[in-house]
Protein backbone atom coordinates (compact mmCIF):
# COMPACT_ATOMS: atom_id res chain seq x y z
CA UNK A 1 0.00 0.00 0.00
CA UNK A 2 2.59 2.69 1.12
CA UNK A 3 4.68 1.64 -2.19
CA UNK A 4 1.71 1.95 -4.62
CA UNK A 5 1.31 5.47 -2.81
CA UNK A 6 4.81 6.32 -3.10
CA UNK A 7 4.79 5.26 -6.85
CA UNK A 8 2.11 7.28 -7.16
CA UNK A 9 3.40 10.66 -5.47
CA UNK A 10 6.54 10.43 -7.82
CA UNK A 11 4.91 9.89 -10.85
CA UNK A 12 2.70 12.76 -9.83
CA UNK A 13 5.81 14.95 -9.26
CA UNK A 14 7.46 13.95 -12.61
CA UNK A 15 3.94 14.69 -14.16
CA UNK A 16 4.66 18.84 -12.42
CA UNK A 17 8.08 18.18 -13.05
CA UNK A 18 7.30 18.01 -17.25
CA UNK A 19 4.82 20.96 -17.26
CA UNK A 20 7.57 22.64 -15.08
CA UNK A 21 9.98 22.77 -17.17
CA UNK A 22 8.07 23.18 -20.68
CA UNK A 23 6.42 26.25 -18.88
CA UNK A 24 9.68 27.73 -17.38
CA UNK A 25 11.82 26.92 -20.54
CA UNK A 26 8.64 28.41 -23.15
CA UNK A 27 8.47 31.38 -20.39
CA UNK A 28 11.92 32.30 -21.60
CA UNK A 29 12.12 31.63 -25.42
CA UNK A 30 8.39 32.50 -26.32
CA UNK A 31 9.31 30.23 -29.99
CA UNK A 32 6.43 27.70 -29.68
CA UNK A 33 3.70 30.63 -28.23
CA UNK A 34 4.84 33.15 -30.68
CA UNK A 35 4.57 31.16 -33.53
CA UNK A 36 1.34 29.17 -32.86
CA UNK A 37 0.17 32.53 -31.87
CA UNK A 38 1.44 34.70 -35.16
CA UNK A 39 0.02 31.39 -37.54
CA UNK A 40 -3.35 31.18 -35.79
CA UNK A 41 -3.90 35.49 -36.65
CA UNK A 42 -2.36 34.84 -40.17
CA UNK A 43 -4.76 31.90 -40.68
CA UNK A 44 -7.76 33.91 -39.35
CA UNK A 45 -6.72 37.31 -41.33
CA UNK A 46 -6.65 35.14 -44.39
CA UNK A 47 -10.25 33.72 -43.85
CA UNK A 48 -11.10 37.20 -43.50
CA UNK A 49 -9.81 38.27 -46.64
CA UNK A 50 -10.89 35.35 -48.55
CA UNK A 51 -14.52 34.89 -47.31
CA UNK A 52 -16.15 38.15 -48.07
CA UNK A 53 -19.26 37.17 -47.27
CA UNK A 54 -22.23 38.66 -45.25
CA UNK A 55 -22.81 39.03 -41.53
CA UNK A 56 -25.00 35.74 -41.56
CA UNK A 57 -22.86 33.93 -43.96
CA UNK A 58 -19.71 34.73 -41.88
CA UNK A 59 -21.90 33.23 -38.47
CA UNK A 60 -22.37 29.98 -40.08
CA UNK A 61 -18.72 29.22 -41.06
CA UNK A 62 -17.29 30.37 -37.69
CA UNK A 63 -17.35 26.99 -36.26
CA UNK A 64 -14.53 25.43 -39.30
CA UNK A 65 -12.61 28.41 -38.93
CA UNK A 66 -11.67 28.19 -35.76
CA UNK A 67 -11.27 24.28 -35.61
CA UNK A 68 -9.21 24.63 -38.99
CA UNK A 69 -7.16 27.70 -37.16
CA UNK A 70 -6.21 25.30 -33.57
CA UNK A 71 -5.65 22.74 -35.92
CA UNK A 72 -3.17 24.23 -37.67
CA UNK A 73 -1.69 25.89 -35.17
CA UNK A 74 -1.94 23.44 -33.01
CA UNK A 75 0.64 20.88 -35.15
CA UNK A 76 3.29 23.99 -35.12
CA UNK A 77 3.11 24.07 -31.61
CA UNK A 78 3.39 20.45 -31.51
CA UNK A 79 6.08 19.83 -33.56
CA UNK A 80 8.06 22.67 -31.82
CA UNK A 81 7.68 21.19 -28.70
CA UNK A 82 8.40 17.46 -29.32
CA UNK A 83 11.96 18.99 -31.40
CA UNK A 84 13.55 20.82 -28.24
CA UNK A 85 13.25 17.09 -26.49
CA UNK A 86 15.13 15.96 -29.54
CA UNK A 87 17.14 18.62 -30.41
CA UNK A 88 19.73 18.15 -27.53
CA UNK A 89 19.06 14.55 -26.82
CA UNK A 90 16.84 15.47 -23.60
CA UNK A 91 14.02 12.66 -25.04
CA UNK A 92 16.60 10.23 -24.15
CA UNK A 93 17.35 12.23 -20.38
CA UNK A 94 13.23 12.16 -19.73
CA UNK A 95 13.23 8.20 -20.52
CA UNK A 96 16.32 7.72 -18.18
CA UNK A 97 14.31 8.78 -15.13
CA UNK A 98 13.30 5.71 -12.86
CA UNK A 99 9.72 6.62 -13.79
CA UNK A 100 6.66 5.25 -15.56
CA UNK A 101 7.07 6.70 -18.57
CA UNK A 102 3.13 7.53 -19.49
CA UNK A 103 4.57 10.30 -16.63
CA UNK A 104 6.05 12.09 -19.53
CA UNK A 105 3.17 11.81 -21.84
CA UNK A 106 0.94 13.09 -19.37
CA UNK A 107 3.28 15.94 -18.44
CA UNK A 108 3.73 16.98 -22.55
CA UNK A 109 -0.16 16.72 -22.74
CA UNK A 110 -0.67 18.81 -20.07
CA UNK A 111 1.98 21.68 -21.29
CA UNK A 112 0.87 21.53 -24.73
CA UNK A 113 -3.16 21.75 -24.22
CA UNK A 114 -2.03 25.04 -22.17
CA UNK A 115 0.29 26.35 -24.58
CA UNK A 116 -2.88 25.59 -27.15
CA UNK A 117 -5.84 27.12 -24.72
CA UNK A 118 -3.36 30.49 -23.91
CA UNK A 119 -3.10 31.09 -27.60
CA UNK A 120 -7.02 29.94 -28.26
CA UNK A 121 -8.11 32.47 -25.56
CA UNK A 122 -6.21 35.42 -27.38
CA UNK A 123 -7.19 34.45 -30.49
CA UNK A 124 -11.05 34.45 -29.89
CA UNK A 125 -12.00 38.15 -28.86
CA UNK A 126 -9.68 39.69 -32.40
CA UNK A 127 -11.87 36.62 -34.15
CA UNK A 128 -15.06 37.89 -32.68
CA UNK A 129 -13.68 41.65 -33.58
CA UNK A 130 -13.15 40.91 -36.98
CA UNK A 131 -16.19 38.86 -37.81
CA UNK A 132 -18.12 40.07 -35.33
CA UNK A 133 -19.59 37.15 -33.47
CA UNK A 134 -20.13 36.89 -29.54
CA UNK A 135 -17.30 33.51 -28.95
CA UNK A 136 -17.48 34.26 -25.21
CA UNK A 137 -20.13 31.74 -23.92
CA UNK A 138 -19.83 29.37 -21.67
CA UNK A 139 -21.12 26.39 -24.26
CA UNK A 140 -18.27 27.22 -26.71
CA UNK A 141 -15.42 27.32 -24.23
CA UNK A 142 -16.19 23.77 -22.86
CA UNK A 143 -16.41 22.92 -26.69
CA UNK A 144 -12.90 24.00 -26.99
CA UNK A 145 -11.58 23.27 -23.98
CA UNK A 146 -12.32 19.29 -24.72
CA UNK A 147 -11.52 19.32 -28.48
CA UNK A 148 -8.25 20.64 -27.53
CA UNK A 149 -7.48 17.81 -24.85
CA UNK A 150 -8.06 15.23 -27.43
CA UNK A 151 -6.18 17.03 -30.09
CA UNK A 152 -3.27 17.75 -27.66
CA UNK A 153 -4.10 13.69 -26.50
CA UNK A 154 -3.28 12.50 -29.81
CA UNK A 155 -1.11 14.95 -31.28
CA UNK A 156 1.67 14.65 -28.18
CA UNK A 157 1.65 11.07 -29.28
CA UNK A 158 2.25 11.00 -32.74
CA UNK A 159 4.43 14.47 -32.64
CA UNK A 160 6.88 11.86 -30.38
CA UNK A 161 6.69 9.21 -32.65
CA UNK A 162 7.00 11.46 -35.63
CA UNK A 163 10.27 13.35 -34.33
CA UNK A 164 12.49 10.36 -34.50
CA UNK A 165 11.74 10.35 -38.07
CA UNK A 166 14.11 12.44 -40.80
CA UNK A 167 10.72 14.08 -42.06
CA UNK A 168 9.62 15.35 -38.43
CA UNK A 169 7.92 18.77 -39.67
CA UNK A 170 6.07 17.12 -42.62
CA UNK A 171 5.12 13.69 -40.93
CA UNK A 172 3.23 14.99 -38.12
CA UNK A 173 0.37 16.78 -39.92
CA UNK A 174 -0.05 13.64 -42.52
CA UNK A 175 0.01 11.10 -39.40
CA UNK A 176 -2.09 13.33 -37.12
CA UNK A 177 -4.93 15.00 -39.41
CA UNK A 178 -6.71 11.85 -40.75
CA UNK A 179 -6.41 10.63 -36.80
CA UNK A 180 -7.91 13.71 -35.25
CA UNK A 181 -10.76 14.06 -37.59
CA UNK A 182 -13.46 12.47 -35.35
CA UNK A 183 -12.69 15.02 -32.50
CA UNK A 184 -12.33 17.90 -35.10
CA UNK A 185 -15.88 16.70 -36.65
CA UNK A 186 -17.58 16.90 -33.19
CA UNK A 187 -15.86 19.55 -32.35
CA UNK A 188 -17.38 22.14 -34.86
CA UNK A 189 -20.80 20.01 -34.97
CA UNK A 190 -20.74 21.31 -31.02
CA UNK A 191 -19.38 24.66 -31.61
CA UNK A 192 -21.62 25.08 -34.80
CA UNK A 193 -24.31 23.91 -32.17
CA UNK A 194 -23.43 26.59 -29.56
CA UNK A 195 -23.56 28.98 -31.88
CA UNK A 196 -26.33 28.71 -33.40
CA UNK A 197 -28.17 28.47 -30.33
CA UNK A 198 -29.15 25.10 -30.86
CA UNK A 199 -30.85 22.99 -28.21
CA UNK A 200 -28.56 21.49 -25.53
CA UNK A 201 -30.15 17.88 -26.39
CA UNK A 202 -29.04 18.59 -29.97
CA UNK A 203 -25.30 19.61 -28.96
CA UNK A 204 -25.38 16.62 -26.24
CA UNK A 205 -24.68 13.93 -28.90
CA UNK A 206 -21.60 15.19 -30.48
CA UNK A 207 -20.38 16.67 -27.21
CA UNK A 208 -20.45 12.88 -25.23
CA UNK A 209 -18.92 12.01 -28.78
CA UNK A 210 -16.53 14.98 -28.13
CA UNK A 211 -15.65 12.92 -24.37
CA UNK A 212 -15.58 9.50 -25.83
CA UNK A 213 -12.75 10.63 -28.15
CA UNK A 214 -10.73 11.94 -25.58
CA UNK A 215 -11.13 9.11 -23.32
CA UNK A 216 -10.52 6.45 -26.10
CA UNK A 217 -7.17 8.39 -27.65
CA UNK A 218 -5.68 9.37 -24.26
CA UNK A 219 -6.31 6.07 -22.74
CA UNK A 220 -4.93 4.12 -25.66
CA UNK A 221 -1.79 6.45 -25.74
CA UNK A 222 -1.39 6.05 -22.22
CA UNK A 223 -0.68 2.32 -23.40
CA UNK A 224 1.42 2.69 -26.02
CA UNK A 225 3.73 5.75 -25.07
CA UNK A 226 6.32 3.05 -23.85
CA UNK A 227 6.26 1.17 -26.80
CA UNK A 228 6.62 4.27 -28.97
CA UNK A 229 9.48 5.81 -27.43
CA UNK A 230 11.76 2.47 -26.77
CA UNK A 231 13.49 1.61 -29.80
CA UNK B 1 27.08 -5.59 -11.65
CA UNK B 2 26.49 -5.84 -14.65
CA UNK B 3 26.07 -9.33 -16.70
CA UNK B 4 24.95 -9.76 -20.39
CA UNK B 5 24.52 -13.18 -21.74
CA UNK B 6 23.61 -14.22 -25.22
CA UNK B 7 22.59 -10.48 -26.40
CA UNK B 8 21.34 -9.90 -29.70
CA UNK B 9 20.16 -7.00 -31.45
CA UNK B 10 18.04 -6.98 -34.46
CA UNK B 11 16.52 -3.59 -36.69
CA UNK B 12 14.63 -5.48 -39.11
CA UNK B 13 16.73 -7.60 -41.19
CA UNK B 14 20.01 -6.27 -39.56
CA UNK B 15 21.71 -7.76 -36.86
CA UNK B 16 23.46 -5.05 -35.28
CA UNK B 17 24.60 -7.61 -31.95
CA UNK B 18 25.23 -11.33 -32.49
CA UNK B 19 25.45 -12.63 -28.94
CA UNK B 20 27.31 -10.44 -26.84
CA UNK B 21 28.58 -11.96 -23.35
CA UNK B 22 29.31 -9.01 -20.86
CA UNK B 23 30.57 -9.17 -17.25
CA UNK B 24 31.55 -6.35 -15.21
CA UNK B 25 32.44 -6.47 -11.55
CA UNK B 26 31.81 -3.51 -8.92
CA UNK B 27 33.94 -0.58 -8.87
CA UNK B 28 35.52 -1.40 -12.70
CA UNK B 29 35.88 0.45 -15.29
CA UNK B 30 35.55 -0.45 -18.56
CA UNK B 31 36.45 0.71 -22.02
CA UNK B 32 34.69 -0.84 -24.69
CA UNK B 33 36.46 0.00 -27.95
CA UNK B 34 35.31 -0.63 -31.30
CA UNK B 35 35.51 0.39 -35.14
CA UNK B 36 32.38 2.90 -36.30
CA UNK B 37 29.41 0.60 -36.73
CA UNK B 38 30.26 -2.09 -34.55
CA UNK B 39 27.33 -1.66 -32.61
CA UNK B 40 29.00 -0.20 -29.46
CA UNK B 41 25.86 2.56 -29.25
CA UNK B 42 23.19 0.21 -30.01
CA UNK B 43 25.03 -1.96 -26.84
CA UNK B 44 25.15 1.48 -24.23
CA UNK B 45 21.58 2.00 -25.30
CA UNK B 46 20.34 -1.59 -24.13
CA UNK B 47 22.25 -1.64 -20.90
CA UNK B 48 20.01 2.23 -20.74
CA UNK B 49 17.05 0.86 -21.14
CA UNK B 50 17.00 2.83 -24.19
CA UNK B 51 16.22 0.20 -26.45
CA UNK B 52 15.16 -3.42 -25.84
CA UNK B 53 17.10 -6.37 -26.54
CA UNK B 54 15.52 -8.76 -29.42
CA UNK B 55 17.42 -11.90 -27.57
CA UNK B 56 19.64 -12.19 -24.76
CA UNK B 57 19.42 -11.36 -20.83
CA UNK B 58 20.81 -8.11 -19.00
CA UNK B 59 21.23 -7.41 -15.80
CA UNK B 60 22.22 -5.03 -13.84
CA UNK B 61 22.52 -3.96 -10.06
CA UNK B 62 20.48 -7.47 -9.58
CA UNK B 63 17.56 -6.23 -11.71
CA UNK B 64 16.51 -7.41 -15.26
CA UNK B 65 16.03 -5.90 -18.27
CA UNK B 66 13.49 -4.74 -19.71
CA UNK B 67 11.11 -6.06 -16.68
CA UNK B 68 12.72 -4.42 -13.85
CA UNK B 69 13.94 -1.13 -16.45
CA UNK B 70 12.67 1.58 -13.46
CA UNK B 71 14.83 0.00 -10.90
CA UNK B 72 18.03 0.11 -13.26
CA UNK B 73 17.17 3.59 -14.58
CA UNK B 74 17.40 4.47 -10.51
CA UNK B 75 21.26 3.02 -10.75
CA UNK B 76 22.35 4.12 -13.62
CA UNK B 77 23.83 7.16 -15.27
CA UNK B 78 24.04 7.93 -18.98
CA UNK B 79 26.05 10.79 -20.53
CA UNK B 80 26.52 10.56 -24.07
CA UNK B 81 27.74 12.98 -26.78
CA UNK B 82 24.49 15.22 -26.49
CA UNK B 83 24.23 16.41 -23.37
CA UNK B 84 20.60 15.73 -22.32
CA UNK B 85 20.43 19.22 -20.99
CA UNK B 86 17.75 22.12 -22.06
CA UNK B 87 19.27 25.18 -23.65
CA UNK B 88 16.76 27.37 -22.37
CA UNK B 89 17.30 26.66 -18.45
CA UNK B 90 20.15 27.40 -16.35
CA UNK B 91 22.43 25.11 -15.20
CA UNK B 92 20.79 24.83 -11.59
CA UNK B 93 16.88 24.15 -13.34
CA UNK B 94 18.51 21.72 -15.83
CA UNK B 95 19.21 20.17 -12.43
CA UNK B 96 16.81 21.10 -10.56
CA UNK B 97 14.06 19.47 -12.97
CA UNK B 98 16.28 16.20 -13.27
CA UNK B 99 16.50 16.08 -9.18
CA UNK B 100 12.41 16.17 -9.33
CA UNK B 101 12.51 13.54 -11.93
CA UNK B 102 14.48 11.28 -9.94
CA UNK B 103 12.31 12.28 -6.99
CA UNK B 104 15.24 12.98 -4.83
CA UNK B 105 14.63 14.67 -1.01
CA UNK B 106 16.17 18.07 -0.30
CA UNK B 107 18.22 18.62 -3.91
CA UNK B 108 19.70 21.81 -3.25
CA UNK B 109 22.27 20.64 -1.36
CA UNK B 110 23.14 17.87 -3.39
CA UNK B 111 23.01 19.91 -6.63
CA UNK B 112 25.39 22.68 -5.01
CA UNK B 113 27.58 19.57 -4.51
CA UNK B 114 27.34 18.82 -8.28
CA UNK B 115 28.34 21.79 -9.83
CA UNK B 116 30.93 22.59 -7.20
CA UNK B 117 32.74 18.62 -8.72
CA UNK B 118 31.89 19.81 -12.22
CA UNK B 119 33.40 23.63 -11.56
CA UNK B 120 30.06 25.38 -12.72
CA UNK B 121 29.24 26.44 -9.39
CA UNK B 122 29.72 30.56 -10.83
CA UNK B 123 27.74 29.55 -13.49
CA UNK B 124 24.80 28.00 -12.19
CA UNK B 125 22.08 30.56 -13.21
CA UNK B 126 23.51 30.96 -16.40
CA UNK B 127 21.42 29.65 -19.70
CA UNK B 128 23.00 25.84 -21.26
CA UNK B 129 22.98 27.29 -24.64
CA UNK B 130 25.39 29.57 -23.67
CA UNK B 131 27.63 27.37 -22.43
CA UNK B 132 30.79 25.98 -24.48
CA UNK B 133 30.33 22.38 -25.52
CA UNK B 134 33.19 21.89 -22.85
CA UNK B 135 30.80 23.22 -20.09
CA UNK B 136 28.29 21.25 -21.40
CA UNK B 137 29.53 18.28 -21.60
CA UNK B 138 30.93 18.95 -17.47
CA UNK B 139 27.36 19.85 -16.71
CA UNK B 140 26.30 16.86 -18.49
CA UNK B 141 28.50 14.35 -16.34
CA UNK B 142 26.94 16.40 -13.05
CA UNK B 143 23.38 15.57 -14.43
CA UNK B 144 24.35 11.83 -14.67
CA UNK B 145 25.71 11.31 -10.79
CA UNK B 146 23.29 13.71 -9.77
CA UNK B 147 21.03 10.65 -8.21
CA UNK B 148 24.36 8.99 -6.92
CA UNK B 149 24.20 6.02 -8.80
CA UNK B 150 25.83 2.77 -8.97
CA UNK B 151 26.95 2.61 -12.94
CA UNK B 152 27.68 5.06 -15.23
CA UNK B 153 27.29 4.41 -19.28
CA UNK B 154 29.90 7.32 -21.19
CA UNK B 155 28.69 6.93 -24.74
CA UNK B 156 31.87 8.85 -26.66
CA UNK B 157 31.82 11.53 -24.05
CA UNK B 158 35.11 13.56 -25.56
CA UNK B 159 33.11 13.78 -29.48
CA UNK B 160 33.59 17.73 -29.95
CA UNK B 161 36.12 18.93 -27.45
CA UNK B 162 38.93 20.83 -27.65
CA UNK B 163 42.59 19.54 -25.91
CA UNK B 164 41.88 21.97 -22.56
CA UNK B 165 38.34 20.67 -22.37
CA UNK B 166 39.00 16.94 -22.81
CA UNK B 167 42.01 17.72 -20.24
CA UNK B 168 39.60 19.06 -17.72
CA UNK B 169 36.49 16.27 -18.58
CA UNK B 170 39.29 13.91 -17.97
CA UNK B 171 39.62 14.82 -14.37
CA UNK B 172 36.11 14.71 -13.79
CA UNK B 173 35.57 11.33 -15.15
CA UNK B 174 38.63 10.28 -12.57
CA UNK B 175 36.84 12.09 -9.94
CA UNK B 176 34.04 10.09 -11.00
CA UNK B 177 35.12 6.58 -10.86
CA UNK B 178 37.51 7.35 -7.62
CA UNK B 179 33.76 7.20 -6.03
CA UNK B 180 33.66 3.07 -6.29
CA UNK B 181 31.27 3.13 -9.26
CA UNK B 182 31.39 0.62 -11.74
CA UNK B 183 31.65 2.87 -15.31
CA UNK B 184 31.71 1.96 -18.57
CA UNK B 185 32.97 3.75 -21.58
CA UNK B 186 33.07 3.73 -25.26
CA UNK B 187 35.50 5.87 -27.13
CA UNK B 188 37.63 6.05 -30.18
CA UNK B 189 40.47 8.00 -27.90
CA UNK B 190 42.68 5.26 -27.46
CA UNK B 191 44.95 6.93 -25.43
CA UNK B 192 42.49 8.23 -22.94
CA UNK B 193 41.04 5.19 -22.90
CA UNK B 194 44.10 3.85 -21.72
CA UNK B 195 44.56 6.26 -19.45
CA UNK B 196 41.46 5.93 -17.61
CA UNK B 197 40.18 2.03 -17.96
CA UNK B 198 40.83 -0.99 -15.85
CA UNK B 199 40.14 -3.45 -18.44
CA UNK B 200 39.58 -2.92 -22.31
CA UNK B 201 37.01 -5.07 -24.64
CA UNK B 202 36.78 -4.66 -28.31
CA UNK B 203 33.66 -5.32 -29.49
CA UNK B 204 33.49 -6.20 -33.41
CA UNK B 205 31.35 -7.56 -35.76
CA UNK B 206 28.72 -7.72 -33.18
CA UNK B 207 30.37 -9.75 -30.61
CA UNK B 208 33.25 -9.07 -28.18
CA UNK B 209 36.43 -10.15 -29.67
CA UNK B 210 38.39 -9.23 -27.40
CA UNK B 211 38.77 -8.41 -23.69
CA UNK B 212 42.18 -7.15 -21.56
CA UNK B 213 43.06 -5.99 -18.00
CA UNK B 214 45.36 -3.11 -17.73
CA UNK B 215 47.78 -5.66 -15.97
CA UNK B 216 47.70 -7.90 -18.58
CA UNK B 217 48.01 -4.87 -20.88
CA UNK B 218 51.53 -4.20 -19.56
CA UNK B 219 53.51 -6.35 -22.01
CA UNK B 220 52.07 -4.76 -25.31
CA UNK B 221 50.30 -1.17 -25.42
CA UNK B 222 46.66 -1.04 -25.93
CA UNK B 223 46.94 0.05 -29.97
CA UNK B 224 48.52 -3.45 -30.74
CA UNK B 225 45.92 -5.24 -28.79
CA UNK B 226 43.04 -3.68 -30.47
CA UNK B 227 44.41 -3.77 -34.07
CA UNK B 228 45.02 -7.65 -33.01
CA UNK B 229 41.62 -7.96 -31.78
CA UNK B 230 40.14 -6.87 -35.33
CA UNK B 231 42.36 -8.72 -37.00
CA UNK B 232 41.24 -11.58 -35.36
Amino acid sequence: MADRTTSRGSFLKAVAAVVWKDVRAEFRSRELFSAMLVFSLLIILIFNFALELDLKTRQSVTAGVLWSTFAFAGTLGLNRSMAIEKDRGCLDGLLLAPVDRSAIYFGKVISNLAFMLIVELIVLPIYSLLYSVNLFQPGLLLVILLGSIGYAGVGTLLATMSVQTRTRDILLPILLFPVVIPVLLAAVKASSGVLGGADWEEILLPLNLLIAYDVIFIAVAFMVFENVVEE
Amino acid sequence: MIAVKKLVKRFGLKTVLRGVDFDVQPGEFVALLGPNGAGKTTFLRILASLSRPSLGEVNIAGYKLPHEAAQVRARLGVVSHLPLLYGDLTAEENLQFYARMYNLPNYELRITEVLEMVGLVARRRDLVRTFSRGMQQRLAIGRAVLHDPDVILFDEPYTGLDQDASAMLDDVLKAVAAQGRTVVMTSHDLARAEDLATRFDVLSRGVISASASRKELKRTNLLAFYKQALAG
